[in-house]
């Protein structure tokens, strides 16, 4: 019935807009057409001048009132080392376009409205200059060249791999249906071999057992990692594309099924850091709870997050892991508290010791397993 | 409107025109003879143009008014939509109090059609299959296309996708889900998601159909805009419309292809258990056969296509608004070589950018570093097209109807979706923005709004030389100011919500406490995205209102513009024009040229003596 209601609302309007434009036309075409007309022309040509200014004071007021949920203004400084290039790179960028932004607004409709049609006026016959416009297609050339070099010394810097020798945690995620495996490499700092065809109910990322560099491999519920430390990130699927994205650490790469990707970051603020700076900002004050005015504020409650960049199906936003970012010593202490999934489940279900082997013999093979 | 002042258009073509002996072989004109062969089955390209444009607005109805679904999704997550049911049946889940949602897959099955419909059917055919239709053997002084038969069959094909396409909405796994890019495994196993089923199938077997209607008319408007030019029609004299129209079928006919081919794996690997996109899947609790596949492989194939498709989106707008803004602003088109130079310079670029879609998505960074590179050069020849439609402007004697102010919102809507390009070309911005509603904004202002409103510029402008009448201006201008206000409305917000890392295609968005923060922006968006859509209903009666009603076209010549179209008779029959055709002298923007008499000199007025052309 409402529905009902509301179609018929809509269609009277419809009508009444019709019947209302006809008239104040056929109006206008009785009191004289042209003066008529070139009022209205003015009007409207007002009316551009009266949208730009208005346009681009809201652009501005609102870009100035969202300003702590752009990088690197408010909270959201990037927790990562390589996100502050990021960071730096769309503030330039910003600026850059932004001035051209309101130049062109402006010349565009201020040029319109100067220009708007008057009695025995006569537009002037240009066609072109050369001047003129080898000015304005140089001009950007500049700007860009500028923003492609430094956007591209960023990136290669970014997506550079880790070298020979270099310091660094490897750790795996997998994404999957809707969700994240994680997995350590254990004491030998290496992820052992897996293949999908040994996937089981009880060997979820099909990991190979007879590669020993498996049995100290952890899989863990929430992403720790120690702050300051080179960490690559070994990202893999099991059925469609997944992307493994942490906003915070302006981190993300797909996973792709059959082609392992990675993307190495150093994280530079411990979640308890994090929490303190969101502190000073009046949007985190608020409990984190509506139901609970007394528990925990927003500040207190924030956890970096783990979430899906790449459609994957009707649970693509549901894919949330936590990340805690933690001094050296809290990693080690929780990485000692993890055990092997290996030792805790398989060793006695299968009961078999010819799978055992010492793990120390293979450390010498490179990160890359499969 | 005083300067108008008519030649005797008549006389000069008789005297001057070219004699084809068009009308002696056409007796009775066999072309539209009765009403299936005049408005069903036609060949005339006018007629096929009608076609295309109606067919497009049904669908822009139909991909808007899913919009508006899935908006009421993200602005009130918590509403009851039990009212929806009856539309949408089994995909409004209701709890145990009776309270209706939308099912998740329905929500990615309503963005996927949206995308695609808006992309295909609407933007691509609706655009310039109306437009290249109807203007080119117009304003090149043809006849009709160098293949009508084929003409016809392009649309045909196209009614045939919407057909399939509108048929798989109405399946029971649902229409497809997995985003309008499609990409694999998510729409090669109907195990990831239930769209990717018989709703996939249907999809493929649509856009084949819609691939085969866009290089049908392509070739037609290659061949015509090169072959069947009249005397005098130079490649350097004709407006820029129609070189747009042109490259845009150029682009197609080499890109879409590819994406057809891309297709084609994906159905084989779909039907026939190949391999060439999936490998080492564990899906349903069960390991696949699938071994050796790249799911980037068919990445690279649908943005060879992909990303040329958001120039042949783009372009024909393009081209419609330098036309429309030379026309009432009474103004040759400033720098018209650099505006055809770079026309062609985006042209060429679209084809060596496509990867910068897949900064992300696991191809080797080095690559990267080329895609960034050429991507950032197309902002050259885009400001230089800026810079000289602001500059055509200037000094003008400008009417601001309803087909100026859209040209002149076009502008506006390509500078401001056009610069955040900037940042996400740059692939050290991209690692943040990729997949967030950063994107969703950019692409909807630069190429969704901004070739909406040159679409519109164009329907306003020609629309008395498809109907013989006038739109009524009144309702145009509101149409007008409500669309560019509140498509602003919708679409700026968005970079905010996507700069502080919110990702695309969520179903909700507080399952995350990084991307909660929007709730009374996402309502704000959707509410002014149900406005904007009521003023689109608006301009859809305006549209059909005044193919019968109205004002009428007395003059041949209404705007005083310079082009062939307008020297065809109000009721312009199968062959455009009832003598001889027009020989061309000048090119098309002698506007204000003579100080004296009429502000125009008409393509067909011979140089006078000691005249040098522009």
């Amino acid at each position: 019935m409402t529905s009902l209601i509301i179609l018929f609302c809509v269609a009277l309007l419809v009508v009444v807009t019709i019947q209302v434009s006809k008239i104040s036309e056929l109006a206008s075409k009785i009191r004289g057409g042209e003066d008529r007309y070139l009022k209205e022309n003015d009007r409207t040509a007002k009316g551009l001048v009266v949208f730009m200014v208005g346009f681009l004071v809201l652009t501005i007021v609102s870009a100035y009132y969202y300003k702590n949920y752009m990088l690197g203004y408010g909270p959201h400084e990037s927790a990562s080392e390589h996100g502050g290039s990021i960071d730096f790179m769309f503030n330039i960028t910003l600026i850059a376009t932004g001035i051209v932004f309101v130049i062109t607004q402006v010349a565009l409709f201020w040029l319109a409205y100067v220009a708007r049609e008057k009695k025995g006026r006569r537009a002037l016959y240009i066609s072109h200059d050369n001047k003129l416009e080898m000015i304005w297609t140089a001009a950007p050339a500049v700007v860009m060249t500028f923003l492609v070099v430094s956007g591209l010394i960023a990136w290669n810097d970014i997506m550079a791999d880790v070298k020979e020798g270099e310091d660094y945690i490897e750790i795996e995620a997998t994404g999957y249906q809707f969700g994240w495996e994680v997995r350590y490499p254990g004491p030998d700092g290496l992820l052992g071999k897996k293949d999908f065809r040994l996937i089981s109910a009880t060997n979820s990322l099909g990991q190979d057992w007879s590669d020993p560099k498996n049995h100290d491999d952890m899989k863990v519920d929430e992403i720790v990692l120690p702050v300051g430390k080179k960490v690559r990130v070994r990202i893999t699927s099991k059925d469609v594309l997944h992307n493994f994205y942490l906003p915070h650490f302006r981190v993300k790469m797909d996973a792709v099924p059959g082609m392992p990707t990675y993307f190495v970051f150093t994280p530079s603020k411990t979640t308890a850091e994090y929490r303190e700076s969101l502190r000073n900002y009046a949007e985190y004050q608020v409990p984190a709870d509506a139901d609970d005015p007394t528990g925990e504020q927003l500040w207190e409650s924030f956890n970096y997050e783990l979430a899906c960049a790449e459609l994957c199906g009707s649970g693509h936003y549901s894919m949330r892991r936590l990340v805690r970012i933690v001094s050296e010593s809290e990693y080690e202490d929780w990485l000692s508290q993890q055990t092997s999934f290996y030792e805790s489940t398989i060793k006695e279900e299968a009961g078999d010791d010819a799978l055992e082997e010492d793990i120390t013999e293979d450390a010498d093979d490179t990160m890359d397993s499969e | 409107m005083s300067n108008i002042t008519t030649y005797d258009e008549e006389k000069l073509i008789e005297e001057q025109g070219f004699d084809d002996h068009f009308h002696d072989h056409h007796h009775g004109d066999k072309y539209q003879s009765n009403f299936v062969t005049t408005y069903i089955f036609s060949m005339d390209h006018k007629m096929i143009a009608k076609q295309f444009l109606i067919t497009g607005i049904f669908w822009a109805f139909i991909g808007a008014a899913m919009s508006i679904i899935f908006r009421l999704q993200l602005g009130f997550p918590e509403e009851n939509y039990a009212w929806l049911k009856p539309l949408l049946g089994k995909w409004i889940t209701l709890n145990s109090s009776g309270v209706g949602s939308l099912a998740p897959e329905f929500y990615y099955a309503l963005v996927t059609m949206h995308g695609t419909i808006l992309v295909f059917f609407v933007l691509t055919a609706g655009l310039s299959g109306t437009f290249s239709n109807l203007l080119i053997p117009l304003q090149v002084g043809a006849r009709d296309m160098a293949s009508p038969l084929l003409n016809m069959l392009s649309y045909w094909f196209f009614f045939l996708a919407g057909v399939v396409m509108f048929s798989s909405l109405f399946v029971s796994t649902g229409p497809f889900s997995g985003g309008w890019t499609a990409y694999p495994p998510l729409s090669a196993l109907p195990q990831a998601s239930s769209g990717s089923g018989a709703g996939m199938t249907l999809w493929l077997i649509s856009l084949v159909f819609f691939v085969v209607s866009v290089l049908l008319g392509g070739i037609n408007y290659i061949t015509t805009v090169l072959n069947l030019r009249t005397k005098g029609m130079t490649l350097w004299r004709m407006p820029l419309t129609i070189w747009a129209f042109l490259i845009t079928a150029v682009i197609g006919l080499l890109s879409f292809p590819v994406l057809v081919s891309g297709f084609l794996l994906l159905i084989f690997d779909r039907s026939l258990g190949t391999s060439f996109y999936l490998s080492e899947i564990f899906i349903g609790g069960q390991a696949l056969d699938y071994v050796g596949g790249s799911p980037v492989l068919y990445q690279h194939l649908f943005w060879f296509l992909g990303h040329p498709e958001v120039y042949i989106i783009i372009l024909p707008a393009m081209g419609i608004v330098s036309e429309v803004l030379s026309v009432h602003a009474r103004k040759p088109i400033f720098g018209y070589k650099a505006m055809v130079f770079s026309i062609l310079a985006i042209a060429f670029l679209s084809f060596i950018v496509w990867a910068h879609h897949m900064f992300m998505s696991g191809v080797n960074p080095f690559i990267s570093n080329f895609f960034v590179l050429f991507t950032l050069i197309i902002a050259v020849p885009s400001a230089v097209k800026v810079f000289n439609w602001i500059a055509t402007l200037y000094g003008g004697n400008i009417r601001f109807n309803s087909a100026m102010l859209f040209a002149i919102g076009f502008v506006s809507m390509f500078i401001s979706g056009g610069l955040t390009g900037i940042f996400l070309g740059n692939s050290t911005i991209d690692i943040q923005m990729h997949d967030t509603y950063f994107v969703v904004a950019h692409f909807h202002i630069v190429m969704g709004v901004a070739a909406f409103f040159g679409m519109f510029a164009g329907i306003y402008h020609w629309y008395p030389k498809m109907f013989g009448r006038f739109m009524n201006e009144k309702i145009g201008k509101l149409h007008f100011w409500g669309t560019l206000i509140g498509s602003y409305a919708v679409f700026w917000p968005m970079h905010y919500i996507g700069i502080a890392g919110v990702p695309r295609r969520y179903y909700q968005f507080d399952t995350f406490e990084a991307f909660s923060h929007f709730g009374a922006m996402n309502a704000f968006i959707t509410i002014a995205a149900i406005v904007v859509f009521a003023l689109q209903i608006l301009f859809i009666v305006n549209f059909f209102y005044s193919i019968w009603k109205g004002k009428k076209m007395t003059n041949k010549n209404p705007y005083g513009a310079t082009t062939l179209e307008w020297t065809t008779p109000i009721e312009a029959t199968h062959g455009n024009w009832p003598g001889k055709i027009p020989t061309v002298h000048r090119w098309a923007y002698d506007y204000s040229k003579n100080d004296e008499g009429a502000d125009y000199v008409s393509q067909i007025q011979p140089l006078k003596e000691g005249e040098e052309e522009h």
